[in-house]
């Protein structure tokens, strides 16, 4: 008994992943609706992602590559626990090379490379009920969601539009997933919106405080709402990342000193090294 | 005041209709008719079973029997307890409309009054931020609210407006019925007077139908074409409204108009 490990692998216990697995074929087959599920307390607090690592934890094999993304860094505090996490409970290889990866966790960001078909990637959720802020009562918001009632979603837009003259939603951008469901994306930035339409990448989504799972099958339409004379558009910089000269990433703004100096750099970490590597050697 | 056409098909039809929470209380035995471009007053005490009727007619609670057959835009005759719960919600936002005693019940304060116009029409499908806008401007001239106040919140807005802002949202999409509870009550009487005189004009000139729930006869006197007067849960008079008022019949409609205190 004493040779046998302490925890099951990868964390959670056969009859739980079983069961979040049920919840995942579900969400699959509907894409964009959210599917309750029995969350699981985890050895961290929530808001920290306890959702994302539920998924993880069900879907992981022994011969998975696992990378963990925190705002598209892979050396922030929560991207190193998770994947020191799965290191220690599931010995599973961990990479920080998206096109290496099988499994991609990530919070607030879709990395830049664009994802293949054997990938899957698993998104943490805080909110997951996009009419959440306009519709406070659950069960009718579920009613909203059944009878496709999405109007309402416009309202926030609208608003928008009336204070700021242009949509200045820039993250948890609401889309309509497969012609049928409105689905919130998780903070992930507007710009990345886009990279789930049509995606060849299964994309998961798991919300632990909320317990819900949703899903967006590879191949599946994904449109972010917008009204015809003010057309959906994502975030553009003027300038270029200071570190590897990239103009088509999303850039993080960071202030070097308390002069007010600042400089944009891609906020995917990878992505960046890959390209200053690709730079130095083209030089030499 | 415009004569109701009483030659066409009503717009509304009741009949047998019953939602009861105990012995009496609710209501019960309801069978009448609107036609279009009426306005049909209930007036009767607190508790008299109103606003229950009101809430049936609205498709907001579900009688325990009866029926209510709306005749649609298109033609068609609804009953609206047994068409799909997705089709009665849209007629309710659509060619239905609901004005609530308190405006803060049927606006949302934390949306400007802009948008709060522009919910029911982006609900019905409307996609133009600048048809959406250009609308909301028409009906906050139509209810006498400055123009300039399209971007404020409701919850900046006095008692008044809010009532005001409130019919504005619910006559952006056209309704061809609209059922007022008491949308005069809790004002003051200069802006009630106000008030009332904007929902005569506004019925006369969008030809609507409606049925307003009040306990002000004065206000039923004004507005309403033909009275039905409720008590205990049960309908106990019903006639035109200078009739019933001038010449009650039921013992109750007589205490009811001899309780009024004329100045």
């Amino acid at each position: 008994m004493l040779d046998e490990p302490a925890y099951n692998f990868a964390y959670l216990d056969e009859q739980t992943k079983r069961s979040i697995r049920r919840g995942l074929l579900k969400a699959v087959a509907i894409p964009g609706y959210q599917v309750p599920f029995a969350g699981r307390e985890m050895p961290m607090p929530y808001g920290w992602g306890t959702g994302g690592v539920q998924v993880t934890a069900s879907i992981l094999g022994g011969d998975d590559v696992l990378k963990v993304i925190d705002q598209g860094a892979d050396d922030t505090t929560n991207a190193v626990s998770i994947r020191r996490f799965f290191e220690k409970t599931s010995q599973v290889e961990t990479t920080t090379v998206s096109a290496d990866a099988s499994l991609i966790q990530t919070r607030h960001r879709i990395p830049e490379q664009p994802l293949s078909r054997d990938q899957i990637l698993v998104l943490q959720v805080p909110i997951p009920d996009p009419l959440r802020f306009i519709e406070p009562s659950e069960t009718e918001a579920r009613k909203m969601h059944a009878l496709e009632e999405y109007g309402v979603m416009h309202v926030k837009l609208y608003e928008d539009i009336a204070h700021h003259g242009h949509i200045a939603t820039t993250y948890a951008y609401p889309a309509l997933v497969n012609q049928r469901y409105v689905m919130d994306p998780s903070p992930i930035p507007k710009f990345d919106n886009p990279k789930m339409h049509q995606s060849e990448a299964l994309m998961l989504f798991g919300a632990g405080r909320e317990k819900r799972l949703y899903a967006i099958p590879p191949y599946t339409d994904v449109k972010s709402l917008d009204f015809e004379d003010h057309p959906f558009e994502i975030q553009q910089w003027d300038q270029c990342c200071a570190l590897c000269g990239s103009t088509d990433a999303f850039l993080d703004e960071v202030i070097t000193d308390d002069k007010g100096s600042r400089m944009f750099v891609c906020s995917d970490s990878h992505y960046c090294q890959q390209r200053k590597q690709q730079t130095k050697q083209s030089d030499a | 005041m415009k004569l109701p056409q009483l030659n066409t098909q009503p717009i509304l039809q009741v009949s047998g209709l019953a939602k009861l929470y105990g012995i009496n209380r609710g209501c019960q035995d309801v069978d009448v008719d609107l036609f279009p471009g009426e306005v049909l007053g209930i007036v009767g005490e607190s508790g008299s079973g109103k606003t229950t009727l009101l809430r049936c007619l609205s498709g907001e609670i579900e009688p325990d029997h009866g029926n209510i057959i709306f005749q649609s835009s298109h033609g068609e005759a609804l009953n609206l307890f047994s068409v799909s719960e997705a089709q009665r919600r849209l007629l309710m936002r659509s060619e239905l409309g609901v004005i609530r005693q308190n405006p803060r019940d049927g606006l949302r304060l934390r949306v400007i009054a802009g948008a709060n116009i522009g919910e029911r029409l982006m609900a019905v499908g409307d996609r133009h931020y600048g048809n959406i806008r250009q609308s909301a401007r028409h009906w906050l001239e139509q209810v006498d609210i400055q123009t300039d106040r399209i971007d404020d919140y409701p919850y900046t807005f006095s008692g008044g407006m809010q009532q005001r802002l409130q019919i504005a949202r619910v006559l952006a999409t056209r309704p061809r019925m609209v059922l007022m509870d008491e949308p005069t009550g809790g004002l003051d009487v200069s802006v009630q007077a106000r008030l009332l005189d904007l929902i005569r004009t506004l019925v006369t000139e969008l030809q609507l139908s409606v049925i307003i729930v009040t306990h002000d006869l004065a206000v039923a006197r004004l507005l309403c074409h033909r009275l039905m007067v409720m008590q205990n849960s049960k309908v106990v008079e019903t006639g035109l409204t200078d009739q019933l008022l001038d010449d009650p019949q039921h013992a109750y409609t007589q205490l009811l108009v001899s309780s009024v205190l004329t100045p």
